[in-house]
């Protein structure tokens, strides 16, 4: 094969055209797509008899749903469930963000320490994870508050403080931690390493360049990343249900547990769920649009 | 006249590459120095050292008589905590070969970004000084932009603003014109002789060499991390001592 290719046109003689007439108006026939109408055709059949299913099939008993999608034991129940997933981003996302400047720090201490963390928060199963925060009070009888290996000033029993709510908290955002940690330091590297050395150039403190110049950079990368795992934590507190904790998925398992409505029951859960991650990925895409200021993609 | 830049015997290597290889240096205050050399002869290396972006392994820079990221204390240099290091270098402008304008900030808010940080000058006045330098630099209908909506032309003189408003010393330009399209060259190069006129004293890495025979009061020619020859344009650029001048200059020239 040549590698390289004279254009064909150079030697050949220029063609004359015919010669110019009266262009006649041509009109312009797209092409036609046979395949795409018969896949057309085809999904709204599909679609239409699961709709159909839906509707008719009396097993779904839509009446039952109606009753309990909004009583006052599951709201409170979608309550516990925001409020897990919201203690558990932020409080996973903070330490997230400490392990994330700790592996991109020049200390090969503070780097192998986050990685360790990162290594072992992401190997060991939430529920398994869970189940060991719950049962603290068995390795830990109280807690002191004081000088590290010292007397201590402030002391808590294990089993008040650490509750079955505040274990899922904890277990959730530990759980979270390393994910997310992993998702910032990939935000951070994605930004230039240009920005920094204008940012060091011109003498902005060491703080205010990582809030100013590096993080909302950086937020571009993070924000699709981090909506997946809070949505993904999210119906990950389903799994809380194993600590009889009243969130969503455990009070609707207690309630089909009494009247035996399994079906419409998952579905009031589902519907919440389904909504629910809807708003969020509404909140995303406006909080994407924020930090995409001065960008052209 | 007093030097600005004093550089004494600086090496520095990347792993096994000797980049520097014992540069010494004086840039005079209100001088403008002109450093040309082929890729890789270390003169943005160089230019790096002198705000401490790179680090040196022996050797030491000045400016304006203060050692730059160390402190001195008998025959030991300390290096300084990052924080002096930072004080140190809002005296010191730089303007990069990329600009590297902050992409989510204005052109405003990039010039005044600095000031109000480093300097803890109120945003008013910031504000108000920022947009003097984009009257400047002939952009003051661009103070609400974002860089990304400059030319390349426009954006470097963005920059430019940006380094004069910490009302730095000393200014270093590390090849300001070489990402350019060439029809931008000249609105960019203009702004640099404008500053070099009011006797801002600089260090310009670049590689042209009309601009240098105009604006420098000092040519430098660097190669393979060592200084060749420098003198006044008219000796360098017009009768160069050394063979490997005469023969980058038959090459870009």
């Amino acid at each position: 094969m040549p590698l390289t290719s004279d254009a064909p046109a150079a030697d050949a003689p220029e063609r004359a055209g015919p010669p110019p007439t009266e262009a006649p108006a041509l009109k312009v026939v797209p092409v036609r797509h046979p395949a795409r109408w018969a896949a057309i055709a085809l999904t709204a059949v599909v679609l239409a008899q699961f709709a159909h299913g839906l509707v008719t099939n009396p097993g779904w008993e839509w009446g039952v749903f109606a009753q309990f999608f909004t009583t006052e034991t599951i709201l409170r129940a979608v309550g516990t469930t925001l409020q897990l997933t919201l203690y558990g981003t932020a409080l996973g996302f903070l330490l997230g963000l400490v392990l994330a400047f700790m592996r991109l720090s020049d200390s090969p201490f503070l780097k192998t320490v986050a990685a360790g963390y990162i290594w072992v928060f992401r190997a060991v199963p939430l529920i398994v994870q869970l189940l060991f925060w719950f049962n603290l009070a068995y390795l830990y009888k109280r807690i002191d508050i004081g000088i590290p290996f010292g007397p201590g000033f402030f002391s808590f029993d294990t089993v008040n403080l650490v509750g079955a709510m505040s274990a899922a908290v904890l277990g959730l955002a530990l759980h979270q931690a390393a994910y997310a940690a992993e998702i910032v330091r990939g935000g951070v590297l994605a930004v230039d390493d240009g920005q920094l050395a204008a940012a060091a150039a011109l003498g902005i403190p060491r703080l205010r360049q990582l809030r100013r110049i590096v993080l909302p950079q950086a937020m571009r990368a993070i924000l699709p990343n981090a909506a997946n795992e809070v949505i993904s934590l999210f119906k990950g507190t389903s799994i809380v249900s194993v600590m009889a904790i009243g969130e969503l998925f455990y009070q609707v398992q207690v309630v089909y547990g009494r009247n035996g409505r399994v079906v419409p029951l998952l579905m009031v859960a589902t519907v919440w769920y389904v909504l629910l991650t809807g708003a969020l990925s509404v909140l995303q895409h406006y909080i994407e649009r924020h930090f995409a200021k001065g960008a052209t993609r | 006249m007093s030097a600005m830049v004093d550089i004494r015997s600086v090496t520095k290597s990347f792993g096994s590459v000797e980049v520097l290889r014992g540069i010494d240096l004086t840039v005079r205050t209100g001088e403008v120095t002109v450093v040309l050399g082929p890729s890789g002869s270390g003169k943005s290396t160089l230019l790096r050292t002198v705000n401490h972006l790179e680090k040196v392994d022996s050797g030491q820079v000045s400016v304006d008589g203060q050692l730059v990221g160390y402190r001195r204390s008998g025959d030991k240099l300390y290096e300084l905590r990052e924080r002096d290091i930072l004080k140190q270098r809002t005296h010191i402008g730089f303007v990069f070969q990329n600009f590297h304008l902050f992409p989510h900030l204005t052109v405003l808010e990039n010039i005044t970004e600095a000031p109000v940080a480093a300097l803890k000058r109120s945003r008013k006045d910031a504000e108000a000084a920022a947009r003097r330098l984009l009257e400047r630099v002939g952009l003051a209908d661009k103070a609400d932009a974002y860089p990304r909506q400059l030319s390349g032309g426009q954006q470097q003189r963005v920059a430019i603003a940006r380094a004069l408003a910490l009302e730095p010393k000393l200014l270093l330009f590390d090849e300001p014109t070489s990402a350019l399209d060439p029809e931008l060259v000249g609105e960019v190069l203009d702004v640099i002789k404008d500053l070099a006129q009011q006797g801002t004293t600089m260090i310009v890495v670049t590689h042209e060499i009309g601009f240098a025979r105009e604006v420098a009061d000092t040519v430098v020619f660097m190669d393979d991390g060592r200084i060749v020859e420098q003198g006044p344009p008219s000796q360098i650029l017009d009768a160069p001592r050394h063979e490997r001048t005469r023969a980058f200059l038959s090459k870009v020239l």
